[in-house]
Order: C-alpha cells, then structure tokens, then sequence
C-alpha cells in the first residue's frame, strides 16, 4: 500500500505498537497503514460521515465528530501519539486544539500548509490571495481560516509551553533545509509537553 | 404476489421449550418457559455466521419476510434482513427471538402458568434485560451456536447486545448498539412511568388480572402508546408530517379530534391496543428502567464494566433522537475507548428521531452494510 508523501512523513515518525489518535482522519489511509504496517492501535476522529464509512469499510476504528468540540472524549495520556494533518488551518479554535492534543498524547503531530511560502508571497506582491498546491482554494471558498507561517507556529508553541521535538519542513515530495519559511510548501512538527 | 428477490420470503416461526428453570435478577425462578423464534440463512458448518437479532419495547420475532403471501407488512426489520440487505441472508444465519415477557408467543404474562392452569397475568414475575439475555443464550445453545459473528439491536434492543458483550464475553464477535443509552435517564424513567400510571390506573387492569375478566384495559394502553410515540419521532419530523394541519380544515370548537397530529397518535394508540399487552408493556418498561450495566458489573463505572468486553462495537445515534440521544450514545463510546476496546461510532443524520434505527436513511444503510461486510469477513462468510 503506497501512502501519500505527506502522510508517509507522519507515518515514520510513529513508533510501532503505539496507540494512536488521528484527528481529521478522513478515509483512514494514515490509521490502516499504521495497523498493516507498525501494529499501531487507535482511533480516527471525523466529521464526514462517508469518509466515517470508509473508515467503517476498511476496519479503522473511527468516531464521528466535530474536533471544534474538543476531545473530551478522551482520557488524559491515553495515547502515545495524537495526528492532526492539514486540518489546523481550518479549524477556529487552535490552541485549546493544540493544548487537548498534549493532554491525550505523549506527543503530538502537527503538519500545516506554510503560508510563508515563496510563491504565496509572490502573488501577494502581486496583488492577488494566494493559490498553491497546498492552499488550493479560492479566498471566497476556502476553509482556510487560521493559515500561519513556520515562525508564527513556533511562537503559538512557546506561547504555550510547547515543546518542538522535531520539524521537516517540505515542497513537491522534497525536503527543505534552506530558508524553510520561504522554500517550504508543507510544514511537519512533532511537539510534546515542555517540562 | 411477485417475488422480491431481496425479501426472506415466507417464514414460519418456531417455538423451543426450556425446562431448565431460569433464576431471574429478581430471585423469581422460572421453572420451564417457552422461545418463540424465527431464522432467516443457513447456519453454515462452523455455526460461525449466526447473528441475534434483539427487539425493543414492542417489537418481537418476526423480524423479516411474511407468514402468509397477503399479509400486508412484513416483518419490523425486513429493509435491513434479507438477501443482498446490509444483514444479508445470503451469507448469515439471522435469528430473531421474542424476549420473556412478551406477548407474541413467548412465555409472557398473557400464557398459561403450568402450575395453575391460569394466565400468568400479574404473578408474571419482573423481567431485566440480563434475564433476556440469559434467555437468548440458552436459545443459542438450542440452535447450536456457541458464538454469535455478531448481536444487533436498536433502542432496548441494543441493550440487549451491550449486556451480551459484558455477560457472555466470549460468545459474540461483534456487538452492534443502535440509537441506544447505557442507562436510562430520569426524564426516559419519568416518560416510562407516565406510561405505567396509564395502564396501572385503567378500570379495565384489574391489577394486571384482566384475562379472567375478559377485559382489555385499551384505554390505558392507547395513552401510554400515545405518549410513546411522540418521544419517539423528532419535534422537526413531526413538523413537517403533520404541521398544524387541521382534517376539517377549521377549529371545532370541542374536543374531537381535531389536528393530525390527534388523529395519528389515535390511531397508533388503537392499533397498539388491539394487540399488545399491558402487562407485557409495564414489564418491558421496567426492565429499560433498571438497566444500568456500568453499576452492575462496574461498581458504576461503565469503562471498569465494559473491561470484560471482547466483542468489537458499532456504536450509531441519530442526530434528532432525543429520547435516546447521541450524546447517550457517546457515553458508551467514550466508556469503551477508555477500556480501551475496538469501537467505532456513527451520528446519522436523519429527521426520523428515535424511530430511525427502523427507517432507511442512506448513510445508515451504507454504514451497516460496511459494518456487517467486516462482520461477515470475520465469520469467513
């Protein structure tokens, strides 16, 4: 089974036999992967409920919802990992977000488009809301509500008491060492609780 | 009549008799007692794809096809029971049992006491939903099966299949709760009295003896049926079917029936009464009242009672059901994420409140049929 790239990334930074929880976990690619693959057991968040069913079609355990709702669902440190992909630029409630995901999990994986990205600003510059690969909509229909650069996302972190353990920061499958706030598309995080 | 492909047809019930006395929660045993069943499939060589069908308030055995070619309903869950339906008799042994206490040919209030020669009428000791269960097992072993693929059921049914998961640990691989509550709440034990007080209050009960009397206390059953029903839909739903509308098209000025909304719940009331049975009917509400798994087997934690779990969970709600609502649901989703067990959880949503556990929104039927797919691979069907 081949992962999309961004979800490979996530993939290898999950130890074999944890127990995840992906949020936003769409049709549960991520979650059948990890079982197949590393032994993982969990649970997937969504609010689609055919996505639910894809979930449902495929054995991922999957629990509808609305992650606005919070996770109090869920104990505190129930998991060892918690996934949120490319969600957290919609959604409105991003620190309480971000603060549940470190009360359920060790650690937390968080992947976002980086509106810092070159051409974002370049057709900024030239006059126009940005449309990229990874922010592909429209300003007048986009779900994209809290975009953010790497920069901002590290401050919220710290803001936060959050701890950064590890970034990678991406474009079109590659990785980004080199002035990432400007050269990458897609951003990758691993956080944990600073102590 | 035209033969549809995805219908089970004609069917015959079956009747299994257990001298085997039964201890009830109660203490009251049951000496000898009688199942009334019906099967839909071919239970295959392993017995592994049977799957239990529990019923709710008024429901029963006759859960899919027909007894006779012009009956004019089949049975209560023919649009999820059949060949190519999400329980796909094709390749399960679909097994639909009328509980305890009923009044549709299992040994009930209504059925003669061997030992008096008498309807039980008001002798007819309390049922719960584990003295169900206990039941249904031993009905299990009459039919062979040591393992069900799976327990289904709505409402009260799905009751049913929770205690089963927690009861008989081992003897069922999946357990499907539909539109369910792990414990009632005061509001659904105050509905539940409500109804009780009309029955128990009627002139025609005669404190649960009216058999003797050739009475049937129908004014009692009507009203508690009434009250049922409308808990039964949504508030939206029942908007949009009945409005405001008026059968005459103006007020009257008295109290005839009036509204449609009258006008249908009287003739849900009426229907009801002409076959149920009022004691059948107290003891079905009592046995929702007292169930409460996570204080039985959790010193009142349902997550500590649901350890002992071994099936997989779908858990489904109706986003209008208010009588048992998502959240009741949720509580049992939670408790089982927290035992850490196999679950997964669905809000459909529908207009059709509490009732739709029995209708055919699309999402629903997609999600069952996925489900019961997964069950299916699993019994090697």
């Amino acid at each position: 089974m081949m992962l999309r790239s961004d979800l490979q990334l996530i993939a290898d930074w999950i130890p074999a036999r944890s127990r995840v929880l992906d949020l936003g976990c769409g049709d549960g690619q991520l979650l059948a992967y990890l079982s197949q693959h590393k032994k993982v057991v969990g649970y997937g968040v969504e609010i689609d409920v055919n996505n639910v069913i894809r979930c449902v079609s495929s054995g991922i355990n999957v629990v509808q919802g609305d992650l606005e709702a919070g996770l109090s669902d869920f104990q505190s440190d129930a998991f060892d990992v918690v996934v949120l992909s490319q969600t957290i630029q919609a959604m409105r409630h991003i620190e309480q977000i971000m603060v549940e995901m470190l009360r359920v999990g060790r650690e937390a994986i968080v992947s976002f488009p980086n509106f810092g990205y070159w051409k974002n600003r370049l057709q900024i510059l030239q006059g126009h809301m940005p449309v990229s690969e990874t922010i592909p909509y429209d300003w007048h229909n986009t779900p994209n509500i809290h975009l953010c650069m790497l920069r901002d996302f590290e401050a919220l972190c710290a803001k936060n008491q959050i701890e950064v353990k590890e970034r990678v920061v991406m474009d079109g499958g590659s990785r980004i060492d080199f002035l990432p706030n400007l050269l990458g598309s897609l951003a990758f995080y691993r956080i944990g609780r600073a102590v | 009549m035209n033969h549809d492909p995805h219908s089970v047809g004609l069917v015959c019930p079956q009747t299994a008799h257990f001298s085997t006395p039964l201890t009830l929660a109660s203490g009251h045993v049951l000496p000898s007692y009688e199942l009334v069943f019906e099967t839909y499939g071919t239970l295959n060589q392993q017995a592994s794809n049977a799957i239990l069908i529990c019923h709710a308030l008024s429901g029963h055995h006759h859960v899919a096809g027909r007894h006779h070619p012009d009956d004019k309903a089949a049975g209560w869950w023919d649009n999820m029971v059949g060949p190519g339906k999400p329980i796909d008799t094709d390749r399960f042994f679909v097994v639909g049992v009328n509980n305890l206490g009923g009044c549709h040919g299992s040994t009930g209030p209504r059925s003669i006491n061997p030992a008096t020669g008498q309807p039980y009428g008001s002798s007819f000791p309390v049922v719960t939903v584990p003295d169900w269960v206990h039941a249904q097992a031993r009905l299990a072993d009459y039919l062979g099966i040591r393992c069900w693929a799976a327990v289904i059921g709505g409402s009260l049914g799905g009751m049913q299949a929770l205690e089963w998961s927690i009861r008989f640990p081992d003897r069922l691989h999946h357990a499907l709760v539909i539109a369910s509550a792990p414990k009632l709440t005061a509001q659904n034990i105050a509905f539940n009295d409500v109804a009780r007080q009309a029955i128990l209050t009627d002139p025609e009960f005669y404190g649960g003896d009216f058999y003797q009397k050739d009475a049937i206390p129908r004014r009692g059953l009507r009203l508690a049926r009434m009250l049922g029903h409308i808990t039964y839909l949504s508030d939206d739903g029942m908007g949009e079917k009945f409005g405001r509308l008026l059968r005459s098209g103006e007020y009257k000025f008295g109290y005839d029936v009036e509204f449609e909304i009258e006008s249908y719940l009287r003739y849900q009331g009426d229907k009801f009464s002409d076959y149920f049975d009022a004691n059948t009917y107290l003891l079905m509400t009592k046995a929702l009242d007292y169930f409460d798994p996570g204080t039985e087997w959790g010193q009142g934690d349902l997550a500590r009672a649901l350890q002992r779990a071994e099936a997989k969970f779908l858990i489904a709600a109706f986003t209008t059901d208010w009588r048992f609502s998502p959240a009741r649901s949720k509580e049992i989703v939670k408790a089982l994420i927290d035992a850490q067990k196999t679950v997964s959880y669905a809000e459909i949503e529908s207009a059709h409140g509490h009732d739709a556990f029995l209708m055919t929104d699309p999402p629903y039927v997609a999600l069952m049929h996925a489900y019961l797919n997964l069950v299916a691979l699993k019994a090697g069907v």
